[in-house]
């Protein structure tokens, strides 16, 4: 299967440590891969939340995994070519006298912007979120669409 | 906990599993919070894409085990393009030190975020000893 990757600008989206860890990751992968022939491959995300982008012959679909997050607290811009989504993961604070035996949940602002592959109807953007996961659905411009010949 | 503080992107925590399985797929280990106060425990776990039917909590003497199944979101004819997380399973195993009082197990799943409540045995509550002077 032939898999299409996009490189967001490196240097303005990733701070040199992620990218570093990346490389890392990379090599990791590529050694695993090796020796378990390990067949589904990811790219280590840099920036939060990490995407899934897919698409079908109309259009994208990007998502994300961002438990806890309220439909109020997600901005989601569609420009041209690219999508951008930004928000801020609450955690409310729980009663003073709890002591804490694990805290791994992080909350925290977040902005991330993404380039789509061709154009795209910016006027029919979806976003939807359930159960913790976003969903955006980004038919494609209709000049990038493809178009079904009939042969006479 | 500060707020406004930059999100970084974690890899999901794959783990080993218990014992093999005979559905084929991943897991991972949801993030948690686990607090105490004088009267209960109270679990909150992320596990995003899990609806309230998948989600198993077992508590079985002291082991507390959590498993949140999910349903594969992608339509059939999507084609992967870029793919920075992988979906699988939820697992997650703890021993609990406190007697819990069963009955009054409180488990409330929202937008991903499981809320579990734990309450502890009355007996197992500490008591403050008044000690009067003679």
């Amino acid at each position: 299967m032939l898999i299409r990757r996009i490189f967001n600008n490196p240097a303005l989206y990733r701070n040199p440590f992620n990218e570093l860890e990346r490389m890392r990751r990379q090599m990791d992968m590529l050694a695993g891969n090796l020796f378990t022939g390990s067949p589904q491959q990811t790219v280590a995300p840099g920036v939060y939340p990490a995407l899934n982008l897919t698409e079908d012959k109309d259009k994208y679909y990007i998502r994300a995994e961002l438990p806890g997050l309220k439909n109020e607290d997600l901005d989601i811009q569609a420009t041209g070519k690219s999508i951008s989504i930004s928000g801020q993961k609450k955690i409310p604070p729980e009663d003073d006298n709890a002591k804490y035996h694990r805290r791994e949940r992080e909350a925290g602002k977040f902005s991330r912007i993404i380039d789509l592959p061709d154009n795209i109807d910016t006027e029919k953007v979806e976003a939807g979120l359930a159960s913790g996961i976003l969903t955006i659905t980004i038919p494609k411009a209709e000049a990038v669409k493809p178009k079904q010949i009939t042969i006479r | 906990m500060t707020e406004s503080k930059e999100l970084q992107a974690r890899e999901k925590q794959e783990v080993a599993a218990p014992a093999e399985h005979t559905k084929p797929g991943l897991i991972f280990t949801p993030a948690v919070d686990i607090f105490e106060t004088e009267a209960q425990i109270t679990l909150l776990a992320d596990m995003p894409g899990v609806t309230p039917e998948k989600l198993n909590i077992d508590l079985r003497d002291d082991t507390l085990t959590l498993t949140g199944d999910i349903d594969p979101f992608e339509g059939l004819d999507e084609q992967d393009v870029l793919i920075e997380y992988e979906v699988g399973k939820y697992f997650r195993q703890f021993t609990l030190s406190e007697v819990i009082d069963q009955e009054k197990i409180e488990a409330n799943l929202s937008d991903g975020v499981l809320r579990l409540t734990l309450p502890k045995v009355e007996k197992a509550k500490p008591r403050k000893i008044t000690i009067s002077a003679a």
